[in-house]
């Protein structure tokens, strides 16, 4: 793949996750990464000083289905939706491919209320599985190490 | 200041009244009756600050602080505030220094937070500069009294506070212990979450033990906490701290809960693992969630071991600064169950998320209600410790401790 080709394909991929979460169609975000897999949201902070607890960590795509499982039958939250706005992906140095993304998620309550809810970067590692690109791993990189309220819809 | 004179309270612990959470005057009021009275605050961890000269910023209330090892070794705490005209003398959450310099007007403190000396003192080509009986030894943030304990540091800026662990009491102390023990902490993740709602409600929230298996439909559709299942609640004695306490998820099938929202049996984790327990405490407690008055929570639920400080931002406004905690000695299958397990808690939490709102639904839903009052019942009328969760007992506790500190 030449590299015009991959930068296409992970931005492709992108915009699929965030469709994805963004239309409520959350069943379908774990089918995006391999079936073993790391989805990890931390903050730049605790990225840089090496802290390896996230506010969500998951090691599988069983985990991330739970996830989504819990918030559609346990977890309680006010009705709210994101707005996922990618850049574009910059490759990174190493095995594989590794890629580096920055995005802004707009959180819009149930009465309107619009919130610049988080920024950051995604680290990912992508690999080639079935025929289509999936995230070996997803570091969601916060810029901000606050989250207002809480964080249920995935980011 | 006097509390207002149209507030009415109810003798008794079983009404509050819903201005508590709403009037400026009461948060006044709280942070100098009580974040400043006599009690123990919360304010980092001791392997944060290994060095001399390691310094970390944190808050007693609304009061920005400094704790730093000092050149002897010795832990100390200040008031963030430069005695000169006010301004925060250390911007950062933390770091090493020699000394702090106010970046303002370059008035500089040792590690203990004793000004050391003034920029232009003596003025420029002998003119300005300060009067020269100006006793620097007489101007300096307020210092706070400091001590630790099970690697945790705690601080009181009030003469009053009675010995630390004489204010805890052996019930709660032989708790702190039970998670904490002689283990060497290590922090392994720091977050903030910003809470639409005061500081009060949170509180309560932590200490009461009969929403959880109700709020929480995950806790109750898993079997790790039910009411039903063995656990009661410890409160000290003047109401301050208490201790709430889970033990062995009962078998079969439990029809306390039919009919309820919370009752699902059907649902089931694809991966399970995630609820399952590491025996790192030898004995049949699964969580236990303890706190000290008025803003430290220590949170064990099964591995998943958090700090978690409360720090109010205004009436209706409090972050909670959540520290992740393992040990040194975690085996790597331990940390690594600690790190999948931090998804019960936290901002993101399974079965803590709703909490991070229900404050908030609170404080919107009393938005007229300031001189209605809320019901607190459930379990009688007393604070002491009960062998159930069913129960409102804690919450009584905090309100019994909170109108003793505020003569209220």
């Amino acid at each position: 793949m030449t590299n015009a080709n991959t930068l296409f394909c992970l931005s492709a991929l992108n915009t699929e996750y965030g469709t994805c979460i963004d239309s409520d169609r959350l069943e379908d975000w774990p089918g995006l990464f391999t079936e073993q897999c790391t989805y990890k949201i931390t903050s730049a902070d605790n990225h840089r000083r090496g802290y390896a607890a996230g506010v969500v960590y998951a090691d599988s795509r069983a985990m991330l289905q739970d996830r989504v499982a819990a918030l559609r039958e346990a977890n309680i939250y006010e009705r709210q939706t994101y707005r996922h706005i990618v850049g574009m992906p910059a490759l990174r140095p190493g095995d594989g491919i590794l890629s580096e993304t920055p995005f802004l998620v707009v959180r819009t309550m149930r009465d309107g209320r619009m919130d610049l809810f988080a920024a950051g970067v995604y680290l990912d590692r992508v690999r080639e599985d079935g025929g289509k690109l999936r995230f070996a791993e997803r570091i969601v990189v916060c810029d901000s190490s606050r989250f207002d309220t809480l964080l249920a819809i995935p980011l | 200041m006097d509390a207002p004179t149209d507030r009415i309270w109810p003798p008794g612990l079983t009404r509050i009244p819903y201005w508590v959470y709403t009037d400026p005057d009461v948060l006044t009021l709280e942070q100098k009756r009580l974040f400043e009275g006599p009690v123990w605050s919360f304010l980092c961890l001791e392997n944060e600050l290994a060095d001399i000269g390691d310094y970390r910023t944190t808050f007693v209330g609304a009061m920005p602080i400094v704790v730093a090892r000092a050149e002897d070794g010795e832990l100390c705490a200040f008031e963030n505030r430069c005695a000169h005209r006010g301004s925060l003398i250390c911007l950062d959450d933390g770091g090493h220094v020699k000394d702090f310099q106010c970046v303002y007007h370059s008035w500089r403190y040792d590690l203990r937070g004793n000004l050391r000396s003034i920029a232009f003192a003596r003025g420029v080509n002998g003119k300005g500069g300060m009067p020269t009986d100006f006793d620097m030894s007489c101007h300096g943030p307020r210092k706070l009294r400091v001590t630790t304990f099970c690697g945790m540091v705690f601080g009181t800026l009030s003469p009053d506070a009675p010995d630390f662990e004489t204010w805890l009491g052996p019930v709660i102390i032989e708790r702190v212990r039970r998670v904490l023990g002689n283990r060497r902490l290590e922090i392994i993740g720091r977050f903030t979450q910003a809470l639409p709602n005061n500081w009060k409600l949170y509180f309560e929230n932590v200490r009461d033990t009969y929403h959880a298996s109700l709020l929480h439909l995950f806790f109750a559709t898993f079997r790790i906490t039910r009411l039903s299942s063995g656990g009661g609640v410890i409160v000290s004695e003047t109401g301050e701290h208490h201790a709430s306490a889970t033990r062995q998820a009962m078998q079969g099938k439990d029809t306390n809960y039919q009919g309820m929202r919370s009752e699902k049996e059907e649902f089931r984790l694809v991966e399970p693992s995630v609820l399952s327990m590491h025996d790192e405490f030898h004995d049949d407690i699964q969580l236990q969630i303890l706190s000290i008055f008025p803003g430290f929570i220590l949170q064990q639920v099964h591995n998943a071991l958090a700090i978690r400080q409360i720090v109010p931002r205004g009436v209706d406004a409090t972050d909670l600064n959540w520290t992740y905690i393992g040990f040194s000695d975690d085996t790597p299958e331990l940390r690594k169950h600690r790190l999948k397990q931090n998804n019960l808690v936290g901002p993101a939490g399974y079965v803590s998320m709703e909490d991070g709102a229900v404050g908030g639904f609170v404080q919107r839903g009393i938005a007229a209600a300031d001189n209605e009052l809320s019901v607190v019942e459930m379990g009688g009328s007393g604070a002491e410790t009960q062998e159930t969760r069913a129960t409102e007992a804690s919450v009584r506790g905090f309100w019994k401790a909170y109108r003793m500190h505020m003569g209220l």
